[in-house]
Parts: C-alpha cells; structure tokens; sequence
C-alpha cells in the first residue's frame, strides 16, 4: 500500500476536512489566536519600552565641581535616570545596586574639571544594572545620549574643537547587553507555545465532553488519522499567530529581520510540532476542558521562566537549567533570536532544529500511545 | 451453559461476558445470542449493565472476562474489523453542533469508508428517506430533539451496517418523533439489519421480538415480550420491570 492509500484507509482527510469547517467557524478562536498574541505584543512591547524612564542613580563625585554637577544635572534631565542620592566609594556602589536602590550609579573622576579646562577630554562612567535585560540597553543609551549632549553644551560654552567629553558605560550583571530587540523575539516564541498548547490540550478533550469521541471510537477510524486529523490545522495556526507577532513586532518595535524569513517558517514547524505535541498530551490526561486549560496554564509558567525569555540561562542554578533542557521554548527561543538578529543559519542552529524535531515526535507519538480507543 | 447452543451465524454471542470497574461488578457472566435480523430488546432499571454491555460489544470497553462475538468476529481480536460493520448510536448521539447536517452525515459516511459516486447516492438517499432534504444545510446545534436522533441514526448507519446498537435512543424525545424513529428501526430490520436496542420505554419494549432483562449486572430473563411477561406473572412489561425494581432495592436496602 502506498502512503497516500493509508492514509486513505485510516481516515485521516475526513477528520481533517471536519475540523478545518469547525475551525472555519469557531470566529472566537480564531480571533484568540491572532488578535490576543497582537494585544499582548503590544502591551509588552510598551512596558519594556516605558520601563526605562526614572531609573534610581547615585553618584560617586569625585570631583565635586560645578563642571561634575552640570553632568549630573544633564544626566537627571534626561528623564531615563533620577537622582538617588551620592555614595563615597565603589562600594557603597556595588551595595546599592545589589539591594536595588539603585540600578544605575554615574561616577565622576577627580580630574574631571581640571581636564575639561584644559581642553582635554574628561572621562566619565556610568554603571548599569543589566540584570533585568529589558531595560538595560536604553538605559545605557540614555547615559550616552545625556553625555553627548552635555558635551555639546561644553563645546557651546567654551568654544573647544576637541571632545571634551567621554561617557563609558559598563553593564554589570550581564555583560552581553540584552535589549528590547532581544525580548520581542521572545514575546514571539512564548505566544506560540502558550496558545499552541491551550488549543490543542482543549480539541480532544473537547469530543471527549460533547460526547463525539465515543462516537469516533466506534468508527473505523485510526488513532493517528484522529489525532493528526486535529493536529494539521493547528499548525497553520500556529503560523498565522506567528506571521501576525512577526510583522508586529518588525513594524512597531523595529526588530530587525536580519536573517532569512523561509528559513525560520521552515524551522520554526518543528517548534509548532512540539508545541502541540504537549497540547495533545495534555488532552490525553486531562478529563475534562477545565484540567486540560489548568495543565496547560501550569506548563507556561517553568517556559516563561526557565527558558532564557525573562531571565539569562546562564545565570540560572543548574537545577533551573535543567529543567529548561526540556522545554521546547528554550531552543526555538535560539533560533528565533539567532535568526532574527544575528542571520544564523542552519550551520549554527542544526542542535537546536534537531532538538525540538526530537521533542516533537516523541511528543506526538506518545501521545498516540497513550491514546486508546476506548472509554474507559 | 443454558439454553440451546447458539445459530452460528448469530449477530451477537457472548459467553461468560463480565465487566468490573474496582469492586463493582457492572455485568456478571452474561451468556446472550442474538440472531441475525432480529430486534432485541435490552431492559433493565438505571445501573443493571445495560450500557456497559453495549459498549463491551462496540469495542469501547475492554471485557474483564468472558467472550463476545459480535457479527462472528472476537471483540478482543477483531475490534477494528468489527467497528466497519456495526452502527452505534448512543444517548448523546455523537452530532457536531457545528456542523449542518449534511457536513455530518458525510463526515461519517466518509470516515465509514464511503468516497466518490457512492457516498454522493448513498447520502442522497439517506437523506431523503429521513426527509432531511430540505435541512441539508442547518447547524445539527440548531435541530430539535427528534431530528437530531433521527440526524444520529443516519450518521450510525450511512455505511449501511449489518448490526445497529442503540443505547436509549430515544430517551428525551416526543411520542410523535419516537413513533417515526420506531418505523425507521423496523424498515432496517426488514433489510435484514439486527438490531440492539436497550430503553426505559415499555410501548418500546413490547415492538422489541425478544428481550433481555438485566438486574444488578445479571441476566435475569429472556425471550418474547409475552413469555418474559408469563415468566414473571405480570400483566405487562411495564409490571415486570417495576417489579425487577422493586426486588432490586429490596436486595440493596
């Protein structure tokens, strides 16, 4: 027999024609899985944006100086940093960014004056909290943006050709500089898991209440026709949720596509497998529709967390590490970024590829297994 | 075992056919032919295994113990053959609401294996017999009581199957709807179609050739409406069943 003539004889296209007309008409799900993800997209995308204004700085003077003051004062005048009070060392730096009274502290040497007018230029530091990476990018920007125009002040006031004027800035806690560019890719990633889990977990589940699943088991169908059946339409799901956070994401929050868009539709189906391959578990355990939204709303949680979306992996207790190994979103979260912002291509993401196609099947064909044609 | 050796191309042969769920014993060692062309009826008060039985024979439960054949095939070998040639229509009818009623029946007509010329006549057919013509195009959510049975029954028997089961098809309907279902059931048994039909209905039990009556997961009598009623000394069916109640809360009480 050939393939297309099992799958004939298993009844895979009328289950699938069935729930392309019940999809078709659920407008609500639809509507779930492609006007909420925009919603959330946005509203995320402007708390990470806002969240940077009215960062808590202190200052290590050591200068003490009317040229030092007006750095500050320029500084604060920016709006993305507030004056929280002045240390006396690094230290006492290290102390209140570690406690979180502060997230930034600006420092200012003792020769800062002197240099300024001797028309050289004075060097100045500004430390940054990267810790939350969501904001540590802009605020790291903003401190330069305040220096350079501080700087054209000088410039303006004592007529020097030569920059007198030098902000370095050093993150601390997370070298690597994490941004908002980073973070949207993100969004993207966690969206898909979390809708592509709570659809599916509720589609068996569901015949399963209203009764129709007795009346399938009946049938000569096979289980894996009535399960892939569900399946297939899930994904093109999946990639309308993905092509409306994408294009989002691209137009409002400027995150480059640097890399190649067919190259992450293609990979990106092994995520959306393994994405539903968890939903479908879920709708194998789960009695009734209010479990399966439970489970699923359970199992976001370790991925919002432990996956490297809010917080950097490498950070994390081994344990925590662990556990994300195992989570789809960790590696689809590798190549969302890695394509997206850096044009990686197969050559540097095959690890992962592989990874999620491996979750996918095992997921699904456990799935199957568990699945047994009968009621009890 | 009882009775006379069974016909061997009898629709349904159980020996010895149990189910337990945990302690509960929800059929006990039933022994039950069934010939083929037959209308037998399946009685009993709310959790006597009527329904557990049924499913046992549909391939929806495993049995405990014991054997069953059902259209000559063995039920823990053959489950998968026997589910192309039976029909099950249960209590909750098993309908899309979200699809019309046309989408129903052909989803089922298909997933039963019809395709092409065949399925298009079949369908067409089926669908004029039930007078369904005109509401080809109506959500199944939207039909009343008796047309969503009658939708159910046409979905349980588009592929035209050798053996029906129906587990209280009618519980819930109008007198007037249970009368035309009553005439389709017997049109499929003059076909030659046998047909399981359990119901807390007496007019329903009496239109039944023979009956099974279980009490507490036994099988406590057999044969025509007349010689169940003379068994028990009853004037009725009816009789007989409040009568079977009646000892079966007295064993509980």
């Amino acid at each position: 027999m050939t393939r297309m003539q099992r799958l004939r004889e298993s009844r895979f296209w009328p289950m699938l024609w069935k729930e392309f007309i019940q999809m078709r008409r659920d407008r609500l799900t639809l509507v779930m899985v492609t006007v909420v993800p925009a919603v959330q997209l946005l509203l995320f995308g402007y708390a990470i944006q806002t969240d940077v204004r009215h960062q808590p700085m202190v200052v290590l003077d050591e200068s003490r100086t009317v040229e030092s003051r007006a750095l500050t004062a320029a500084i604060t005048n920016t709006g993305t940093f507030d004056y929280a009070g002045e240390v006396h060392s690094r230290r006492e730096i290290q102390l209140a960014i570690r406690t979180g009274q502060a997230r930034a502290a600006l420092v200012i040497p003792p020769d800062y004056e002197r240099l300024i007018k001797r028309g050289e230029t004075a060097r100045a530091q500004m430390i940054v909290d990267a810790a939350d990476p969501s904001s540590s990018q802009a605020a790291m920007s903003g401190a330069q943006l305040a220096a350079a125009s501080r700087a054209q002040a000088i410039i303006a006031e004592r007529g020097r050709i030569r920059l007198p004027l030098e902000m370095t800035v050093r993150p601390w806690y997370n070298p690597a500089g994490r941004s908002a560019v980073f973070i949207v890719p993100g969004i993207v990633g966690v969206l898909l898991t979390v809708t592509m889990t709570i659809i599916t977990s509720g589609a068996i589940v569901r015949e399963r209440e209203r009764g129709t699943l007795e009346q399938l088991i009946v049938t000569p169908i096979g289980k894996t026709s009535l399960m892939l059946g569900k399946l297939v339409p899930f994904v093109l799901v999946g990639y309308l949720q993905m092509t409306v956070v994408l294009v989002l994401a691209w137009a409002i929050f400027d995150v480059p596509l640097v890399g190649s868009i067919p190259l992450l539709y293609a990979l990106a189906s092994t995520f959306i497998a393994a994405s539903l391959g968890v939903g479908l578990l879920v709708s194998t355990i789960a009695r009734n529709q209010a479990q399966a939204m439970q489970m699923s709303f359970f199992f976001m949680l370790p991925n919002i967390l432990l996956s490297g979306y809010m917080f950097p992996r490498e950070a994390m207790p081994d344990v925590a590490r662990w556990v994300g190994l195992v989570l789809p979103l960790t590696y689809f979260l590798k190549v969302l970024r890695g394509i997206l912002l850096k044009g990686s291509g197969l050559a540097e993401l095959w690890r992962e590829v592989s990874a999620l196609a491996i979750m996918a099947t095992v997921l699904v064909s456990v799935s199957v297994r568990r699945f047994h044609k009968t009621i009890e | 075992m009882t009775g006379p050796s069974p016909a061997p191309q009898a629709a349904v042969e159980t020996v010895g056919l149990r189910k337990t769920f945990g302690s509960l014993v929800a059929v006990d060692r039933l022994d039950l032919s069934i010939p083929r062309g037959q209308v037998f009826g399946l009685l009993g008060p709310n959790g006597s295994g009527k329904t557990t039985t049924i499913r046992m024979l549909c391939g929806l439960m495993q049995p405990t113990d014991g054997t069953a054949r059902v259209v000559g095939l063995d039920v823990h070998t053959d489950a998968e053959l026997i589910r192309t040639r039976i029909g099950y229509m249960s209590q909750r009818y098993g309908l899309y609401d979200d699809l019309t009623v046309g989408e129903n029946l052909r989803f089922y007509a298909t997933v039963y294996g019809l395709h092409g010329a065949e399925r298009t006549q079949r369908l067409t057919e089926h669908l004029e017999e039930l007078g369904f013509t005109e509401r080809m195009g109506q959500m199944a959510g939207t039909l009343s009581g008796g047309w969503k049975q009658r939708l159910a029954l046409a979905c349980a028997t588009a592929h035209r199957p050798e053996m029906l089961f129906l587990d209280e098809p009618t519980a819930g309907v109008d007198p007037a709807a249970r009368r035309t279902f009553w005439q389709i059931i017997y049109r499929l048994a003059e076909r030659g179609t046998t047909i399981l039909v359990t119901t807390h209905y007496m007019d329903e039990a009496e239109r039944c050739q023979r009956l099974a009556f279980l009490s507490r997961g036994h099988l406590i009598a057999l044969g025509t409406p007349t010689e169940v009623t003379q068994q028990f000394g009853q004037a009725n069916i009816e009789d007989v069943f409040i009568e079977l109640q009646r000892r079966d809360e007295g064993v509980r009480a």
